[in-house]
């Protein structure tokens, strides 16, 4: 796990691009917590996201996840190839498997958010 | 409030090999160990196990016995033969409104040493108390006993094509024969890893397969024989998740979704759980109304052509007329994609029929299928 990374507590990770955009993802923990997955719904780029609004969603065999905006923006990419690919969030959650670039409206909103220790301590301390 | 949940006796396996524990009716039971998906393909490929402990077995003697079951139950209990099982449900008119309690399967075991007949009714987890009270509330003042033996008991399924063989492995040839000769709905007795069980012919996921009762102390030497024996010829414990996913493909009503309290037993295609024929369980003239004049919603299968699957509770469209809702759906991972069994009206009921799931903000087109979904080779057993 990279050390620049940043974790809402519903699990998305952050990591800073240039000029004020963010990568995001999904937590390795929650990959495996997730398990079975089948289906993933992305986002229109162009779409505006508020910090904590769901901008996508995740299912496995069991549920259906929302995905979480973990800063405000605006969506300006996003890994099209992923949803006919979603093993690779399990083989490579913080690299190939990313989800979507966010251009952040106020790149302070980070602050916000846990860092790596943080998230670990926070996850280590949840039963699956 | 939050009550403590009751444990079969293998929790300590489950939790012991990663099972991901979750209350299911009141137990503390593994939703699944590692992957539903690999749990249900191993379970269709090779054979799979499962503690189904939770499931209420309760046991019904005397010379009485089949008389006061007979007056219960929707099958016909009279005339049942020693290592008979049939699916039945349990009706109540408590307070003169006849509802379905429980789906359940009834057996009729070997005779008590005096002579007396024993039977065994296996009900759902979360209907075992009320079935309990109910069937207690009608017991007659002699010729009867009855007692719920759930946690006195264990008991454990093991599926798959290689079931039979792996079971019979740990059984003496005389017992392993018994076994493999056993027809589908039948029982009998057998010592199975060196633990007396009521073996029976019987299972939720549309393969072949026993299911087998034993005393609670018997019960982690008995898995844990079961397992090793089988896990080298692709044997996997599964959990509740992959049992769900398993028995959706095999079309299989689940009490509590398809099946319900005002369910109309023919509309969900279980006209053979009811036998009305001169009989009078609890709610007979009203099953046998429902009978003579077809209404309301019918139970179908609902194929996706999308991976993602409609829930319990999402509508069936057909333009702008909702036409029915789901009952249970999920991803289906022997037919690699998503099925749903849904009530719909009788117009669109036909097979081959075009709707769509509303799935959350967005509709999936589905087309309306036979079940069961998935039916295992029966030349191959």
């Amino acid at each position: 796990m990279a050390a620049d990374l940043k974790f809402a507590k519903t699990h998305e990770w952050v990591r800073p691009e240039s000029g004020g955009v963010l990568t995001v993802g999904i937590s390795s923990y929650a990959v495996e917590a997730l398990t079975d997955l089948v289906f993933m719904q992305l986002p229109a780029v162009g779409r505006k996201v508020k910090a904590g609004e769901s901008f996508g969603e995740i299912e496995s065999v069991k549920a259906v996840s929302d995905l979480y905006a973990p800063i405000s923006g605006e969506i300006v990419e996003v890994n099209a190839a992923l949803p006919g690919k979603l093993e690779t969030l399990g083989k490579d959650p913080y690299g190939e498997g990313w989800v979507v670039r966010i251009k952040a409206d106020n790149p302070t909103e980070l602050d916000g958010l846990l860092d790596r220790a943080a998230y670990e301590s926070l996850v280590g301390s949840q039963p699956h | 409030m939050s009550q403590s949940l009751l444990e079969t006796p293998l929790v300590e396996w489950h939790v012991a090999h990663g099972g991901r524990m979750v209350d299911f009716a009141g137990w503390r039971m593994p939703v699944q160990y590692a992957s539903i998906v690999e749990e249900h393909l191993a379970t269709r490929r090779a054979a799979g196990m499962f503690d189904v402990s939770h499931m209420g077995r309760l046991t019904i003697g005397g010379t009485a016995a089949v008389e006061w079951l007979e007056s219960l139950l929707t099958r016909r209990v009279a005339g049942i033969e020693v290592g008979r099982v049939r699916y039945t449900l349990v009706t109540s008119d408590a307070g003169g409104r006849p509802v379905v309690l429980d789906d359940a399967l009834i057996s009729r075991d070997t005779d008590a040493p005096d002579g007396t007949t024993r039977l065994a009714l296996v009900v759902n987890a979360s209907n075992r108390d009320r079935v309990v009270a109910w069937l207690t509330s009608r017991l007659p003042g002699a010729g009867v006993t009855f007692a719920d033996r759930t946690l006195a008991t264990a008991m454990i399924a093991v599926q798959g094509p290689l079931a039979i063989q792996i079971v019979g492995s740990l059984c003496t040839p005389a017992d392993a024969a018994r076994i493999a000769g056993l027809g589908n709905y039948r029982a009998t007795s057998a010592v199975v890893a060196g633990c007396a069980a009521a073996v029976s012919r019987t299972g939720y996921t549309g393969e072949d397969g026993v299911e087998l009762v034993v005393d609670a102390a018997a019960a982690t030497p008995v898995w844990d024989a079961v397992h090793a024996a089988g896990a080298p010829l692709g044997l996997r414990a599964c959990g509740l998740g992959a049992r769900d996913t398993l028995r959706l493909e095999a079309g299989m009503p689940l009490y509590g979704h398809e099946l319900r309290e005002d369910s109309d037993p023919c509309a969900i295609g279980l006209d053979l759980a009811v036998n009305l024929d001169g009989r009078s369980f609890p709610g007979a003239g009203h099953y046998g109304s429902l009978r003579n004049h077809p209404a309301g919603r019918v139970r179908v299968g609902l194929t996706f052509e999308s991976k993602r699957s409609a829930r319990e509770g999402d509508a069936v469209m057909q333009g702008e007329r909702q036409v029915g809702i789901v009952t249970s759906g999920s991803f289906a991972p022997t037919l690699g994609t998503a099925v749903a069994m849904a009530m719909v009206d009788r117009d669109v009921a036909s097979p081959g029929t075009a709707v769509e799931g509303v799935i959350r903000d967005s509709r999936q087109p589905a087309v309306v299928t036979p079940l069961p979904f998935y039916q295992r080779d029966k030349r191959r057993a």
